[in-house]
Parts: structure tokens; sequence; C-alpha cells
């Protein structure tokens, strides 16, 4: 049973069906039954043509439940009205999908599990499992989302910006379980990029490669995190980084820089060095700067200021911190103590600066705010270090 | 998209408003009470914010292993000064401020006189995995 086979084609079945003229709704529903029937049925008389015969049983399922529908009400029949099968071009469709599935009016949960549901093939159970929900609240979730773009025209373009947030948010939910949500995000951003010729998207595509690359390093058996500069490098996979990095380089080619390819070319600088020590930090600092002009956000402002303690020395570091506090309004949610890991990042910068006891304080106050406990108690754990350092 | 915990207190949070001893109510306004919370959950349940919730028995016994071959220590039942639990509901929420929203509608469920109880819930965020880009 070719699962990925089968995930791959979905998107393509479910845009032919509404392009006949199948509520979006119904038309998923039928998809899914579809999706079922196969898994059952291919192991034992594969189809020759795989997409056709999803098309069919799918088409049959939205008529069947559409005539027990009009049959309560009226009795019809609506095979007769049945447009006639024209040939469809199943990447404009896929492409329309991607839109539909991350519509502004839907709350980012609900896009990313119908974007997974309706895109990406997958069963309201794994993705109920991915996110470590009861699966009915998944299914009321998806439901609800299918509600609220019911009414949506399905030729209508959306906005690129949200269809890549969407699956920016897949990537970084960072579960793996039943489904790699990483891979997953991965698989659908390849599916764009085939489908939508942009240079954002290839940006996004780059970034998701270049840091999936990293990812066995990322971690120690035991489940703690190893920090970049304490990763072993012989672990990253080089053939996911000359993809990414050749996606990014075409994509910066055609000068229309973006958010992501900016971040993308911040994870090819740190992928390529062979060394920590060898990161080139004084072009790191630069792309921030680009950052800092694209979206000026203060969680960039905080990783500026990393890059900047790294090239320019500690003390460059904690001033480029300092003008992060001043900047943001006071009492404002953005507001640099407020932010997440400013305190991770300002014990850093004291540390290497010297002092000691006022990093371990900070690197305590870090780990009160870490949002994950790996990250609390990797920041735990630097505390006790320095700890242990000034009691000697 | 963050799960949060909202708890609730048998004893040990700060009093609630409406603060009238369950078994001094009206038997009509416990059945509200418990209905509105059930209504309460369904409704998440819909909205695809509910997880899972349960409510817990006011005995609560602090255990502590002490030492090989010995039988763990127990305090025995609380003392009326400690914090005891009467239930919990994970809800997994798109932000912060709709999880504040909802633990304040929690907060809302009817007591003596069919007012509200205005009673303290804690609201935890979840510790989560790591997010696959943190550098």
């Amino acid at each position: 049973m070719d699962e990925v086979l089968l995930r791959s084609l979905t998107p393509s079945v479910l845009g032919i069906l509404v392009r006949r003229g199948a509520d979006f709704a119904a038309a998923e529903d039928a998809v899914q039954d579809a999706l079922v029937e196969a898994v059952r049925v291919w192991p034992a008389e594969p189809p020759r043509d795989p997409k056709g015969w999803l098309v069919t049983v799918a088409w049959r399922r939205f008529l069947d439940a559409t005539r027990a529908e009009t049959a309560r009400r009226r009795r019809e029949d609506l095979v007769d009205e049945e447009p006639a099968p024209g040939p469809v071009p199943a990447a404009d469709d896929t492409l329309q999908l991607y839109f539909l599935c991350a519509h502004p009016s839907l709350t980012p949960s609900s896009a990313v599990a119908l974007t997974l549901r309706a895109v990406g093939g997958l069963t309201t159970r794994q993705i109920a499992q991915a996110y470590l929900v009861p699966e009915a609240t998944m299914a009321q979730r998806i439901s609800r989302a299918k509600r609220t773009v019911s009414g949506v025209r399905f030729d209508q373009p959306g906005d690129a910006a949200t269809v890549l947030r969407v699956l920016y948010l897949v990537f970084n939910e960072g579960y793996s379980g039943d489904v790699d949500l990483a891979a997953e995000a991965i698989r659908l951003t390849r599916q764009l990029a085939a489908a939508f010729d942009h240079p954002e998207v290839a940006g996004l595509l780059a970034l998701m490669l270049l840091h999936h690359a990293r990812r066995a390093a990322r971690t120690a058996p035991d489940g703690s995190l190893v920090p970049l500069a304490e990763q072993d490098r012989g672990r990253w996979d080089t053939k996911l980084i000359a993809e990414g990095v050749e996606i990014l380089q075409a994509a910066l080619a055609r000068d229309r820089l973006g958010e992501f390819q900016a971040q993308a070319a911040i994870a090819a600088l740190h992928a390529d060095a062979p060394t920590a020590e060898e990161t080139d930090w004084v072009q790191i600092v630069e792309w921030y700067d680009e950052l800092t002009r694209l979206t000026d956000s203060p969680v960039v402002r905080l990783n500026r200021a990393v890059a900047v303690g790294e090239a320019d020395g500690p003390r460059a570091g904690l001033v480029a911190l300092a003008a992060l506090d001043e900047s943001a309004p006071s009492g404002s949610s953005s507001r640099g103590d407020s932010l997440p890991r400013r305190a991770a990042v300002a014990a850093y910068l004291h540390e290497r600066d010297g002092n000691l006891a006022k990093a371990a304080r900070l690197y305590v106050e870090a780990a009160e705010k870490a949002p994950n406990l790996a990250e609390r108690e990797h920041l735990t754990r630097q505390a006790a270090r320095l700890n242990a350092q000034l009691r000697r | 998209m963050s799960k949060y915990l909202l708890l609730k207190h048998y004893r040990g949070a700060p009093a609630a408003v409406n603060d009238v001893p369950m078994d001094q109510w009206k038997p009509e306004e416990i059945s509200a009470h418990i209905q509105y919370m059930n209504d309460f959950a369904a409704r998440l349940e819909k909205t695809g914010e509910f997880v899972d919730g349960q409510a817990l028995a006011p005995e609560g016994t602090w255990v502590r292993y002490d030492g090989e071959g010995r039988p763990p220590v127990t305090d025995g039942p609380f003392a009326e000064t400690k914090d005891v639990i009467a239930g919990w509901m994970v809800i997994d929420v798109d932000t912060y401020e709709r999880a504040v929203e909802l633990a304040g509608e929690l907060s809302a469920a009817p007591g003596a006189d069919g007012k509200p109880i205005h009673e303290w819930l804690e609201l935890r965020p979840f510790l989560t995995e790591p997010p696959t880009i943190t550098e």
C-alpha cells in the first residue's frame, strides 16, 4: 500500500471534484471515503491508473451522498445532471486548495488541520495524534473549518503569505509520532513549490530543508537539547543542505527578497560552516539587518543581538539587546523583557562577557520562562554549571 | 495552538466572590452548576478546543519514599489548610487570550441563588515539545 502516493494524489482528486461542481465539504468527505476504500482494495487489486480510480470512486461517493440527501427532500436523480468529466489542470486545482485551506477566516489551528487533511491527505486520527488532542476534537475542528470555507469561491487567488505561514506552523510543531509533521510540511511545501512559482515558496522550502538537515544532531539520545555550536556536524544531512542551498540560490537570484529567503540565507550560513568557530557571523548580521527591514519583529532583533555578540563581541551584543528594550513601548507585550528567550540571550552574552553571577541568575530566570521541557532543562543545566564554577 | 490546564480547587484557592459552600445550595442550583460545566465542555468539543477533563475526589494524600525496605511515608488526609484540586480540564486553543476568556467563562458557573460563583481558576500552560526551529 503506497501511502505516500495516496497522499500526494489527494489534493488533485479533491480539486477535480470541486471543479466539477461539488461543494468543498461534501467533496472532501467523498475523497476521504475513497482513500479508505483504496487502502482496503488496492493491496489485492492495484489499479492501473490510481488517480483515475480515486476520482471515479470519490465522484460516485459524492453522487451517492448527494442523491441520499436530495431523495429526502425531493425524489430526484442528480446523475442525469452530472457534468461531463473534462480534462482538468491538476496543478492549478492543488494550488487553489492550498489557498482555500489557509483562508484568512480560519484560525491558525483550523487552517493547519484543514490543510493536513485536504491537501496532505492525512486522516483525522493521524492529525489528532500529531497534535495530541482527541480524535473527536480534531473532527469538530476540521468540520467547522470546512463549514467556514464552504461559501468561498474556489477560483479566487488567495494570499500566498497566509499559505506559507500555515505550512511553517506545521513544520514548527515538531512532534514526531505516527506522522512526522516536519517531514509532512516539507512534502507539502515541495508540492506547493511545484505548482506555484514564487521566490518566497522556494525560500520557505529551502529554510525547512536546511533546518531539517540538522535535526539528527539537535538532540542527544536522552532527548536533551544540543546547541548549534556543540552539534556534531558530521550528523548533518549534507544532501538536504546542498538541496536547500541550491533552491535558495535560485530564489535569491530572482531579486525578490522576502522574509523566508532571508531566514534561509542565515540557516545556509550556519550549515556552510565546517566548525562553529568558522561561522560567518558578519554576513549573518547583515542578513539579520535585511530581516529587520522586512519584518522588524522583536524576535528577529533578539536573534540579531546574538549574531552581533558573535561578530563584534559580547559587549556589542549587550548594547544591541539594550536597544531592543528601549525601542519597545513600555508595558507592551513586545517589550524586550517579556520576549521569549530574551533572558537566555542576555545570560549567554553576560557569561561571555565574564559576568558569571549575573549570567547564572539570568539562566534561572530563562529556565522559569522556557515554554518546553527540553529547553527548561538545558537552561537549568547552564545555571548549575555556572554556579558550580562560582563556588570553586 | 497550545494547551492549557484549567484547575478547580476545593481548598487553597482564594475565596470565590459568591462564596457559599455547595452543601448550602438548593439542589436545583447544584444541577444548574453541573449543567453549566457540562455545556461548557460540550461547546469546547464543538469548537475543537477540548482535550480532556476529569473531576477529582477531595481526599488526597502526600506520599514519599522512605528508604529501602520501608513502606512509603504518607501524611494521611490533608489538613484543612492544604490546597486540594477538585478537577481539571485541558484545552487546546490558538492564543493565551482565548484561554483566559474560556477560564473566565468557566469561573462564571452559577452557584448559590443562581448567581455566578466567580471562583478562582488556575490556568497553567503545558510545557510542549521543542519547536523544530530554535536557533
